[in-house]
C-alpha cells in the first residue's frame, strides 16, 4: 500500500472518504429518529437495524479517513467535532424524515445509489477501501431489497399510499442529481482506480429505479433541477440541528471519555 | 419485571377442582410444560394473556426512554450499542406478542388495549431519561431488575412463554453489562460525569425497586399465579435479591444508594433497606407519572400515523393475490 499511497492525492482521498462516511452517519442519524415511533413493530426492528448498519459503516469510513488524513483524528473526532461546513454528505440524506413514505423513498433513492457505489468500490485499487466496501455491500444489498419492496407495495397499495409515495418522490427528486456530480477530488480518485467516477453510476441507478418505480405504479419526475452543495460543505438548514443533537455531549464536556 | 399487578382469580384447593382442573394442576406440579393447543383453565389463559401482554407492551414502550438518547449518544460505538439494544427490545416485544397469540389473542387486540389504557406497561418507563448516565442506569438497574424476574420465568409452566424468556434473558444480561459499563465510565470520569451517574442512581433507585410490585402483604394476585407457575418468586423475595446484588455494584462504582436506612443485616444475610414510596407507585400506575402522557401519546401517534402504511400493505397483498388468481385462471 505504501507505494500506492505515495502516488495518490491523499487530500482527495480524505475528502472522498468523508463523503462516504458522512452519508452513512447523517442517514443513520435520521433513520434512528424513528426508533419506537414507526407504524408497526417489524419496522421498528428493521429501521434500528438499518441505522445500526449505517453507523457501523460510518465507523469504518471515518476511521479510514482519519488514518489517511494522518493528523491523529479518530472516527469519533471526525463525527463529533466538525461543524456543518466540514461535513461532506449529500443533501438528500439530511432531508427531514417526513412521513414514513418520505423516509422510505429517501432510503430507496439512496440505497440504489449506495449499492452501485459500493459494488464499484469492491474493485478499488486501495485494498482498505475494497474491504470496507465488501463488508458494507452485504448490508446494503439487503437495505435495497427491503426499500425497493416497500416502495413497490406502498406505490401500488391504496390510493392514499400511492399519493404519499408519489409526493415523496416528487419532493426528493431534485436532491438525487447530486449523487452523480463529478468534481476534481472524484476525478483524482477515478484516475487512481480507487473510486468510480460518480457520473458513471447514473446509468445503472436510473435503470434500477425506473424498474422499481414502474412496478410501484409511480411516475418518474421529469424535473432536471439539481440541488447540490453538501459534498462541498454547503448544507441545508437541517444539518446544523442534526449536529446540535449528535454532538451535544462531546461539545458540552470536552475531553471526557464515554 | 415488566409485569406488575397482574390480576388473577382466587386459588382453588385440589378438592374444589374439577377432574380436568386437578389433572392440569398435577401436570404443573410435576413440572410439565403446558402447550397452546392443550386444555387449560380459562383463568390460566386470561392471566397469561394479561401478563405476557403487559410484558410485551413494556418492551415496546421501553424503546422510548432509551430511544430518547440515540441521536445524542456520545460516541459512534455507544450509539451502535444503544441502537442494538433498542432493536433487541422491539424483538422481545415481537416474541412476546407471538407467545400471547398462541393463547388466542391477536397483536392488534393487545395494541388496542394498550392504546385505550385498559392494559398497562411497566411503571418504570414513565420516568424520564434526563442525562446520558440514565442510559447506563436503565441497563444496570432496570434491566437488572427485569432479569431478576425473568430468569426464574424461564421455568414458567407455559411453553411458549418459557421459551421466549430463555431467548430474552440471554439478551437482557448483555444489556445489563452494557449499562454497567456506561456507569463505570461515568463514575470514573470527570466530576460532571460522576455527578450525572449519581443523579441517575438517585432518580432510578426507588422506581427500580417498584418494578417488583407491591409488598407481599399487599400483593393480592400472587397465590394463584404461583400455583400455576406463572409467577415463580414473590415480589419481596425478588426485591431483596435485587438489592443484595446491586449494593456491592454501587459500592464498586463509588456511588451512594439514596437510602439512609440501607444496612447489612448479618442475621438474615441480606440488606435492610427502605421501601419505595408506594403512593408514588400507585400514582404512576394511575397515569400520573412524569412521562405517562408522552409515552402512551407517542405509541398512539405512531399507530395512528401508521394506519395508511398498514392499510397499504394489506391492499397490496390483496391485489397481488388477485393477480395471481387471475393469471392462474387465464392459464387454465
Amino acid at each position: 500500500m505504501a507505494t500506492l499511497d505515495l502516488a495518490v492525492d491523499q487530500a482527495a482521498l480524505f475528502e472522498c472518504l468523508l463523503r462516504l462516511g458522512d452519508n452513512t452517519l447523517v442517514l443513520g442519524h435520521r433513520v434512528s429518529e424513528w426508533c419506537g415511533h414507526s407504524p408497526v413493530l417489524e419496522e421498528d426492528i428493521a429501521l434500528a437495524n438499518t441505522a445500526l448498519d449505517l453507523i457501523g459503516q460510518t465507523q469504518l469510513w471515518l476511521g479510514l479517513a482519519g488514518e489517511v488524513e494522518g493528523k491523529g483524528r479518530t472516527a469519533d473526532n471526525l463525527a463529533y467535532l466538525r461543524d456543518a461546513a466540514a461535513f461532506r454528505n449529500l443533501l438528500l440524506v439530511e432531508r427531514p424524515n417526513g412521513d414514513f413514505g418520505q423516509t422510505l423513498m429517501r432510503q430507496f433513492l439512496f440505497d440504489a445509489w449506495h449499492f452501485e457505489m459500493l459494488t464499484a468500490l469492491t474493485r478499488s485499487a486501495d485494498k482498505r477501501v475494497a474491504e470496507i466496501a465488501a463488508k458494507a455491500l452485504k448490508e446494503v444489498a439487503y437495505h435495497l431489497e427491503r426499500s425497493s419492496d416497500l416502495v413497490i407495495r406502498l406505490g401500488d397499495g391504496t390510493a392514499e399510499s400511492h399519493r404519499r409515495m408519489q409526493r415523496a418522490l416528487d419532493d426528493l427528486w431534485s436532491y438525487t442529481g447530486e449523487m452523480f456530480v463529478t468534481d476534481d477530488a472524484d476525478k483524482a480518485m477515478a484516475e487512481a482506480g480507487i473510486m468510480p467516477d460518480p457520473a458513471s453510476l447514473r446509468g445503472p441507478w436510473e435503470a434500477r429505479i425506473r424498474d422499481v418505480l414502474a412496478e410501484a405504479t409511480l411516475a418518474v419526475p421529469t424535473g432536471t433541477y439539481v440541488h447540490k452543495g453538501g459534498r462541498k460543505g454547503v448544507h441545508t438548514e437541517h444539518l446544523g440541528f442534526i449536529l446540535a443533537d449528535m454532538q451535544f455531549l462531546q461539545r458540552a464536556y470536552p475531553g471526557a471519555t464515554w | 419485571m415488566y409485569a406488575q399487578l397482574v390480576k388473577t382469580e382466587g386459588t382453588k384447593s385440589l378438592e374444589e377442582m374439577t377432574a380436568e382442573e386437578r389433572a392440569f394442576q398435577e401436570r404443573i406440579d410435576r413440572g410439565e410444560k403446558i402447550e397452546p393447543k392443550e386444555w387449560m383453565p380459562e383463568g390460566y389463559r386470561k392471566t397469561l394473556i394479561r401478563q405476557i401482554g403487559q410484558h410485551a407492551h413494556s418492551e415496546i414502550v421501553g424503546q422510548l426512554p432509551e430511544g430518547n438518547w440515540i441521536t445524542r449518544a456520545p460516541t459512534l460505538e455507544r450509539k451502535a450499542i444503544l441502537l442494538a439494544k433498542v432493536q433487541d427490545e422491539a424483538g422481545h416485544g415481537l416474541y412476546l406478542y407471538c407467545a400471547a397469540e398462541t393463547l388466542g389473542v391477536s397483536r392488534d387486540e393487545l395494541m388496542e388495549k394498550l392504546h385505550n389504557g385498559t392494559m398497562k406497561y411497566s411503571s418504570i418507563f414513565n420516568y424520564p431519561t434526563l442525562n446520558w448516565a440514565d442510559i447506563g442506569a436503565v441497563g444496570w438497574l432496570v434491566d437488572g431488575a427485569a432479569i431478576m424476574n425473568q430468569v426464574p420465568l424461564q421455568r414458567t409452566s407455559f411453553g411458549p412463554y418459557s421459551r421466549a424468556m430463555i431467548r430474552i434473558c440471554k439478551e437482557e444480561s448483555f444489556h445489563q453489562r452494557q449499562g454497567y459499563d456506561i456507569m463505570m465510565k461515568m463514575a470514573a470520569g470527570t466530576p460532571e460525569q460522576k455527578a450525572m451517574a449519581q443523579d441517575a442512581l438517585n432518580r432510578f433507585w426507588y422506581p427500580s425497586l417498584m418494578m417488583f410490585g407491591p409488598s407481599d402483604k399487599d400483593s393480592v394476585h400472587s397465590t394463584q399465579s404461583m400455583a400455576w407457575k406463572i409467577k415463580i418468586n414473590t415480589n419481596d423475595e425478588l426485591r431483596q435479591k435485587f438489592v443484595d446484588q446491586t449494593v456491592p455494584q454501587a459500592e464498586y462504582l463509588g456511588l451512594t444508594i439514596p437510602d439512609a436506612n440501607l444496612k447489612w443485616n448479618e442475621e438474615k444475610g441480606g440488606y435492610d433497606f427502605s421501601e419505595p414510596d408506594w403512593s408514588e407507585f400507585f400514582d404512576v400506575i394511575a397515569g400520573n407519572g412524569p412521562c405517562n402522557k408522552e409515552r402512551l401519546g407517542a405509541r398512539v401517534k405512531a399507530w395512528e400515523d401508521g394506519t395508511w402504511f398498514r392499510e397499504a400493505l394489506v391492499a397490496h397483498a390483496e391485489k397481488a393475490q388477485a393477480r395471481r388468481m387471475a393469471s392462474k385462471v387465464a392459464a387454465e
